[in-house]
């Protein structure tokens, strides 16, 4: 005990993913040498979990997967790869590890991130080419299943973005994929019907199969290894992989019967602090104020998760940055249809104006959600340039009541904004408008 | 860090700039040559608005605090220390489309065959950017915006 | 829309389009305020619509690959040294439209230049030439009243001036901008002149437009223009001005008023010259307070009062028949500076027979009324600023020779904006931002490289100035004004040489 007081890191970060290097960089923007020290699970660098998709479609070789090495190069920085940290002795501030070593700290960043979801008791389960898709290991170890079994065909369970990203790399593959979903349609979360209708006939395009309403009831064996897999609306199909997309859960089980929060995630307040002085949480582990609601919640995205590191890394280097709020907002390519969505895509209940434009054919659609003359939802697909100034104008809650009407146009653009907002987004940032 | 400085009331809606931009990221470099070859294959950094007689060029304002940095997922996005460029690694990115979502001046396109994101790279090497270089009514400077 | 085709009026110009080079990016297209330039999106090609081409090459200029030329009539007469193509076609046009030749800019007809016919001196051996680079060159100015005489107080040391001096301008250099009003040329011409004259050190003229309220910063380097119409003419603008002019004529078209067409009389014409939206702005010929030179003399002091005689008081005429005894006259009825604008003076519209048909050469203008100046012994009553037509400083130096204290440009100045001279000021439509009104088009000109390029002209100009003046040993503008023993003729009649007061070369 005696020597982690003296070796007692200033900063210590569990997790080594965005919401770690948000805080790196957010330390380093105050604080040039003082000692980081990373404790990561997995036997890895850092790197972005969703490019693990891109691995297993041959998209991208492994040179390409870690995290801009450059970048890491210069900082004082202890990396402890394959290290789990098992428990926070959050009076003594130390974290124990699963090999036995106390790492003392004065700040703690927990960026755990999120844990797949499992059925827990599905029959067959156990068989041999059953897996989760969260973390480069599982991209390793499904390629490497895929090469030695002559994987002809799949089935992914869970019709969300990892999932469709899984599908999209195993077509790329020309695996035979077919996506069982609970839910009516995919993609239900981000997308609406109609968006999801699109997303739909593009992965058809591609070569897939999707199921909607149903899910996995059984796994089917033959010989310990999987042969297919029956599914809750009594049809069977045959396969020689399944893979688990079911979602992800905040990975908080470090913090349990601490004096940490926690509610789904780790709760955070808009400094990223938790409950606790000292201790900050961030990325998908964390629960922080969502913009729109003002409630908190768990957004697992990873420019969120980034953003979340790097106001916490700067509030424990002695700052006092503040999370603005995060937006829901994903950016996804199915089979080469690109697709945008961001905040509110299907909103519940009175008081919300929706405009859409739809051309099938092209696919072209798009969609503006808006309450009391303010953007609060946006859905691209097909045609998604320029989208990020909707995002802003999301984030920024401007009142669109002047320029609604060009919205949805091909035109729209900067121009079409107030100048006040267009003055205020790009000064000095080098436009005199 | 000299960045392009963008001055609406003298833009002439010509759109010189877009096709000089197109012609200085070309193989040939030849502006014939370009056009009827290598048109379909390039994407303009900058892109000019237009609306009634107000119209000015746009394009990546190579930001301190970039959000498309911050939401790229392969580091592709990165900040080149020398010119102050935030520049697209073309090799790194796999056409995730996160930049343009997160992009608040919509700078970003997706790129010739949507394969990966397009956008200024602030003519990397080169004294000056094209875009300025062949404005004919210098409605595009380069020059540090604190001066301004 | 159909309408009936007039067939005698063929286009002026041919539009030639190099299908090698052109690459439809279609900047003509987006360029051209005459709509010649069109894409055509199923054949995928630019057409050009020679009809409508005025001649300003704006596509030519910006085109990327120099795809496009623009060449002159197509159709070629059989010539006729009588009936040159000019003649014909306006026949054509007035046959066909029944109305009054309207055209731009200045006479451009093929009488004699006479600036061309006077050659400079310089050094050879005796009063050796003076290196500009070297020496110290005088090119400062003062415009005004000179006294009779100059007493000093003869008991302080340093001495000092008794004489009670008439209020004068100083111009670092000789060139001053003629006046163009705001509303023949648009507002970003009108800064880039009052930008440009601050910034050397010269003056710029408001014409009759009236003075933009945010012009007025500039009003120390600004002559104001009191005209027939009297537009935005009140107390404050009078006080504002460094001088003040009252304008009886220009060179351009003496005898008539100044005229802007409806299509340029946009709101903030509108504000500045105190008229209705869109009605033509038509000055009157005369002033209808000034039937007579005793009339003259009261509007004089009716300004100078005003402005408490702090500040001189210009007169402009046009270069006239008897120009020197109007000119006499109004030195006597009080003018500190007269500016006489010789027939080869710009304008936004004239009728073409006016423009073109009526004045003098400012050559002859000006040797005659400072000869006659001189000859009456008034001569130092009054500054004589030259006008009409000069292209290049040796022009300027030619003039100063013959006796003007000063010169006015304008076509030159506009030239150096841009200016293409295809003499369609008056439809509006100036490609170059210049001379309208229309926000698409007054874009064009960016006031800071408008400044940026009459700076240079006058800077270039003053140079040049300077490098004459060594090489004819002189070292001080004073030395070079009205001595015309630095000019000699060549191929000039005797008469010709007696009025202008110069002699030949060889004498």
């Amino acid at each position: 005990m005696g020597n982690t007081m003296k070796n007692r890191s200033p900063y210590l970060i569990i997790g080594n993913s965005a919401a770690a290097m948000g805080g790196v960089a957010g330390i380093r923007g105050r604080d040039a040498d003082g000692l980081i020290t990373i404790v990561n699970r997995e036997q890895r660098g850092a790197y972005y979990r969703p490019l693990i998709s891109y691995l297993l479609g041959g998209k991208v070789d492994e040179g390409k997967m870690p995290y801009r090495p450059s970048a890491m190069g210069e900082s004082n920085l202890r990396l402890l790869q394959g290290v789990e940290a098992r428990r926070i002795d959050v009076g003594g501030r130390i974290v124990e590890t699963a090999d036995g070593q106390s790492l003392g700290f004065e700040n703690l960043l927990v960026a755990t991130g999120g844990r797949p979801i499992v059925p827990k008791d599905l029959p067959g389960r156990e068989a041999e080419g059953v897996f989760t898709f969260t973390t480069w290991d599982d991209a390793e170890k499904v390629r490497d299943f895929i090469e030695e079994n002559e994987v002809k065909e799949a089935v992914v369970v869970g019709g969300g973005l990892i999932g469709l990203k899984c599908v999209e790399a195993l077509t790329a593959l020309r695996i035979k994929t077919t996506i069982a979903e609970l839910a009516e349609r995919i993609l239900s979360t981000a997308f609406d019907e109609t968006a999801s209708q699109l997303a739909l006939n593009s992965l058809k395009k591609g070569g897939a199969e999707v199921r909607c309403s149903t899910t996995a009831s059984r796994i089917l064996t033959k010989e310990g290894k999987v042969a297919g897999v029956a599914l809750t609306d009594g049809t069977e199909v045959s396969c020689s992989l399944v893979v688990f997309t079911i979602g992800v859960a905040p990975e908080k089980s470090i913090v349990e019967g601490t004096a940490i929060r926690t509610d789904r995630g780790i709760l955070v307040d808009s400094s990223m602090r938790t409950s606790v002085e000292g201790i900050y949480a961030a990325g998908d582990v964390a629960q922080a104020e969502d913009l729109l609601s003002g409630e908190k919640r768990c957004i697992a995205i990873l420019p969120l998760a980034y953003r979340q590191g790097f106001i916490a890394g700067s509030n424990m280097a002695g700052g006092e940055a503040k999370y603005e709020g995060g937006l829901v907002m994903n950016a996804v390519d199915v089979c080469d249809l690109p697709t945008i969505s961001v905040g509110m895509t299907s909103p519940q209940g009175e008081g919300y104006e929706v405009l859409s434009v739809l051309d099938e054919k092209a696919p072209v659609y798009k969609k503006i959600v808006l309450k009391d003359d303010r953007i609060v939802g946006a859905i691209f697909v097909g045609q998604i340039d320029r989208a990020g100034i909707i995002t802003g104008l999301i984030k920024k809650r401007i009142s669109v009541s002047g320029f609604k009407s060009l919205l949805l146009t091909d035109a729209f653009g900067l121009l079409s904004l107030p100048a006040e907002y267009r003055k205020h987004l790009v000064s000095g940032m080098g436009t005199e408008v | 860090m000299k960045r392009v400085i963008i001055k609406e009331e003298f833009c002439i809606g010509c759109r010189l700039c877009e096709i000089n931009c197109l012609v200085q990221h070309s193989k040939s470099k030849k502006i014939i040559k370009v056009f009827r070859n290598e048109r379909d294959s390039l994407v303009s950094g900058v892109q000019v608005e237009q609306s009634g007689y107000v119209s000015f060029a746009i394009q990546c304002r190579h930001c301190e605090d970039a959000p498309c940095m911050e939401a790229c997922m392969t580091g592709a996005m990165h900040w080149d220390a020398e010119t102050g460029a935030v520049l697209c690694e073309q090799d790194r990115c796999v056409g995730c489309w996160m930049c343009i979502m997160v992009c608040p001046v919509g700078a970003i396109n997706t790129g010739p065959n949507r394969a990966v994101a397009s956008k200024c790279d602030l003519c990397y090497g080169a004294e000056m950017p094209a875009c300025v270089a062949n404005c004919p009514n210098e409605a595009l400077i380069y020059g540090e915006y604190d001066e301004e | 829309m159909l309408k009936a085709r007039q067939w005698l009026v063929q286009p002026d110009f041919l539009v030639r389009r190099d299908p090698d080079k052109c690459i439809q990016c279609q900047v003509c297209v987006r360029q051209c305020s005459n709509d010649v330039h069109e894409y055509d999106a199923e054949e995928e090609v630019v057409i050009s619509n020679s009809a409508e081409c005025v001649g300003c090459h704006r596509c030519a200029t910006l085109c990327p690959t120099n795809a496009i030329s623009i060449e002159q009539a197509p159709l070629e007469f059989r010539p006729n040294a009588n009936w040159d193509g000019n003649m014909i076609r306006n026949a054509y046009k007035q046959a066909e439209s029944g109305g009054v030749l309207l055209s731009g800019m200045g006479n451009d007809r093929p009488y004699p230049i006479y600036w061309d016919h006077m050659l400079l001196n310089a050094s050879q051996v005796t009063n050796p030439s003076i290196d500009p680079l070297r020496e110290p060159m005088e090119l400062l100015t003062h415009l005004g009243c000179k006294p009779d005489r100059v007493e000093l107080s003869p008991a302080s040391n340093p001495a000092k001036l008794a004489t009670r001096l008439e209020p004068q301008l100083e111009l670092e250099t000789p060139i001053m901008f003629s006046a163009m009003s705001y509303g023949s040329i648009s507002y970003h011409a009108c800064l880039s002149l009052a930008q440009a004259a601050r910034e050397a050190g010269t003056f710029a003229n408001s014409g009759e437009g009236g003075l933009h309220k945010d012009l007025r910063a500039f009003a120390d380097n600004m002559i104001l223009q009191v005209a027939s119409g009297r537009f935005g003419v009140d107390v404050d603008y009078l006080n504002a001005a460094a001088a003040l002019e009252i304008k009886i004529g220009q060179g351009a078209k003496p005898g008539i008023g100044g005229h802007l067409p409806g299509e340029k009389v946009d709101a903030s014409i509108s504000a500045t010259r105190m008229i209705p939206q869109g009605t033509d702005a038509l000055s009157p010929a005369p002033h209808h307070d000034i039937y007579s030179i005793e009339d003259l003399r009261q509007l004089i002091y009716a300004l100078k009062e005003a402005t408490r005689y702090s500040k001189p008081v210009f007169v402009k005429i046009a270069a006239v028949h008897n120009v020197a005894a109007i000119a006499s006259g109004m030195v006597r009825a009080g003018a500190e500076v007269v500016v006489i604008d010789g027939f080869r003076g710009g304008t936004g519209a004239a009728p073409t027979m006016i423009r073109d048909n009526v004045g003098i050469p400012i050559e002859f203008a000006l040797a005659a009324v400072d000869s006659r100046l001189r000859q009456e012994g008034i001569r130092n009553r009054a500054s004589v600023v030259a006008a009409g037509g000069f292209r290049c400083s040796a022009d300027v130096v030619k003039a100063i020779a013959l006796g003007a204290d000063a010169v006015n440009i304008g076509t030159a100045a506009l030239v150096a904006m841009g200016c293409h001279l295809c003499q369609k000021c008056y439809t509006g439509k100036c490609n170059w931002g210049i001379a309208t009104q229309d926000p698409i088009l007054t874009k064009r000109l960016n006031p800071n490289i408008g400044t940026r390029r009459l700076v240079n002209l006058l800077r270039a100009w003053s140079l040049e100035i300077k490098e004459m003046m060594g090489g004819m040993g002189i070292n001080a503008i004073e030395s070079l004004r009205g001595n015309r023993d630095h000019l000699r003729g060549i191929n000039l009649t005797g008469r010709e040489l007696a009025i202008l007061d110069i002699k030949a070369a060889g004498e």
